[in-house]
């Protein structure tokens, strides 16, 4: 039993016992955090993925600030029922451009990483405005009152570039003219042809059929390009993984 | 309290504290038992499953287990064990199949359960629909109503951005249009239905219905299913029948979007879902 007599020495000086326990979580941390950043397989390489447009972006910012995260998931685990459900399971660079990533943890609603698409602008106007008139049996509170809030994306280049500082590979181009594109991005009289080619597949359309850019526009507008971007029909999935 | 057992006589730590000393009784054994297991089970568990990280990567593990491989598995499993009814699915004449009460059994239920995951946000989960988003129970179909154009409607949406969806555009008549004449045009709508209207107003109502809206309506209202224009005869209204909601659809028009889940269902789903819509009251 020497060890444990020795023990004594540890229990009977604070200091000690300080810097040994950090020693030890140490350990632990380096084990299950370091590989992650030099892995090269921790994020697979993936076509078509591309940073958030500002209006997508913006409309994240809101869907964070409004707890949504609370009661729905992004991420799809790899189980049968819900890549039924759901379509494919999600993947790691599918949240690549995520700061803080929005995986989320408990699904009161259903996911949401792939629901671009599945549903008409109109519906996420009517469902966002009143959830019970499309689905009565929902406990979704209403948020109407994003629709009364008109942007104007005056700071959008500084949430650009604040994204930027943490590793989005935004370009000195997309800073300058990360305004303009939020502006562009929902309105189809625009012309938006650079903006596509800064942010390929994003859509551009008056997301909530009201005159002005709203928080409505930019929270559809996410929730529209959701889960859109990988192009699963050229994805093969290494088995190993 | 109790009495306390007869206690033998065991070792002290060596601490005291005032007189009181701490006694320094062994761990009971189960527990011991159970720690050294848990460290066993670790170790072993490190050995058979994905664990340590290298420079490359995790050692694999003498299992070889992958989440991935074994999700691929159970679609697998189960793609393998309904392959032949999906494939006569997929290839099926949709209007004949309901003499195959096996495969028309299958397409009802297959179809429910794709209806029920990704339709029934608008149509209702029990395809009831809700305002703005039609009712699948009635004989009244906008885009027609057998089991043929229900595919097709499923398969490519209305109004969405692909190119083979159903497209129609209800003007905006609030531009073109004095306030007056869409009274007018309400009231003769109303009368379509037999609704409380004023005759006079509906009189006129009239001209004005058949100069800008018998194109699509029809002079008498009925409708036209190929431009998805809906029959206003039949007191079904998708937006709502009142006056009000009447003047506020002629004002600003309409534009329901229904997505194409062609590409994002299989033909055997689509074939299924076109069959369960089509059984469920309505189908023509």
């Amino acid at each position: 039993m020497g060890i444990l007599d020795k023990h004594k020495v540890l229990e009977r000086n604070g200091t000690l016992l300080l810097v040994c326990s950090l020693l030890v979580v140490t350990v632990g941390g380096i084990v299950e955090i370091a590989p992650l950043y030099y892995l090269e397989n921790t994020i697979e390489k993936v076509d078509g993925m591309r940073p958030y447009s500002p209006l997508e972006l913006t409309g994240r910012d809101i869907y964070i600030r409004e707890g949504c995260y609370v009661c729905h998931s992004q991420m799809i685990r790899p189980l049968r029922d819900e890549v039924e459900r759901y379509g494919h399971y999600s993947l790691a660079a599918e949240s690549m451009y995520d700061h803080p990533f929005q995986w989320g943890s408990k699904r009161t609603g259903p996911d949401l990483a792939r629901v671009g698409g599945r549903y008409s602008d109109e519906w996420h106007l009517d469902h966002m405005t009143d959830p019970q008139s499309v689905v009565p049996e929902s406990v979704m509170p209403k948020y109407g009152f994003l629709s009364d809030t008109l942007l104007d994306g005056e700071y959008v280049g500084e949430l650009v570039q604040t994204h930027r500082l943490v590793g989005v590979p935004y370009s000195d181009e997309m800073i300058d003219v990360a305004q303009a594109d939020f502006t562009a991005q929902a309105d189809p009289d625009s012309d938006y042809d650079a903006l596509l080619e800064r942010y390929p597949g994003a859509q551009v359309r008056n997301f909530d059929g009201a005159p002005g850019i709203s928080e409505m526009d930019a929270l559809i507008a996410y929730m529209q390009m959701l889960g859109t971007l990988v192009d699963f029909s050229t994805f093969i999935p290494d088995p190993s993984r | 309290m109790s009495k306390k057992p007869e206690q033998q006589e065991v070792e002290t730590t060596g601490h005291s504290w005032d007189g009181i000393e701490e006694l320094n009784n062994p761990l009971p054994r189960w527990w011991v038992w159970t720690f050294y297991a848990t460290i066993i089970w670790g170790i072993l568990y490190m050995i058979a499953y994905p664990a340590w990280p290298l420079i490359n990567g995790a050692t694999r593990g003498v299992l070889g287990f992958s989440t991935r491989a074994e999700v691929a598995a159970d679609i697998q499993a189960v793609a393998k064990a309904n392959a032949a009814i999906e494939a006569k699915l997929a290839a099926a004449d949709l209007t004949t199949m309901s003499a195959d009460t096996e495969l028309q059994n299958y397409a009802v239920n297959a179809g429910g359960a794709v209806f029920r995951t990704n339709c029934s946000q608008c149509h209702g989960s029990g395809a009831a629909g809700a305002k703005g988003y039609p009712n699948l129970l009635d004989d009244d179909w906008l885009w027609g109503g057998d089991i043929e154009a229900i595919a097709y409607t499923i398969r490519h949406g209305v109004r969405n951005d692909t190119d083979d969806a159903h497209y129609s555009e209800m003007s905006a008549f609030g531009e073109f249009l004095e306030d007056v004449e869409i009274t007018q045009v309400v009231n003769h709508v109303m009368s379509l239905t037999g609704q409380e209207h004023d005759a006079g107003l509906a009189a006129t109502g009239a001209a004005v219905f058949e100069e800008n809206c018998a194109s699509c309506h029809m002079e008498d209202g009925s409708g036209d299913r190929d431009q998805g224009a809906p029959n206003l005869t039949d007191a079904i209204w998708l937006y709502g029948g009142d006056a009000e909601t009447i003047t506020a659809t002629i004002t600003n028009g309409r534009f329901g979007v229904m997505p194409a889940w062609g590409p994002r269902l299989s033909d055997a789903q689509v074939n299924a879902v076109a069959a369960y819509v089509h059984q469920l009251g309505g189908g023509e």
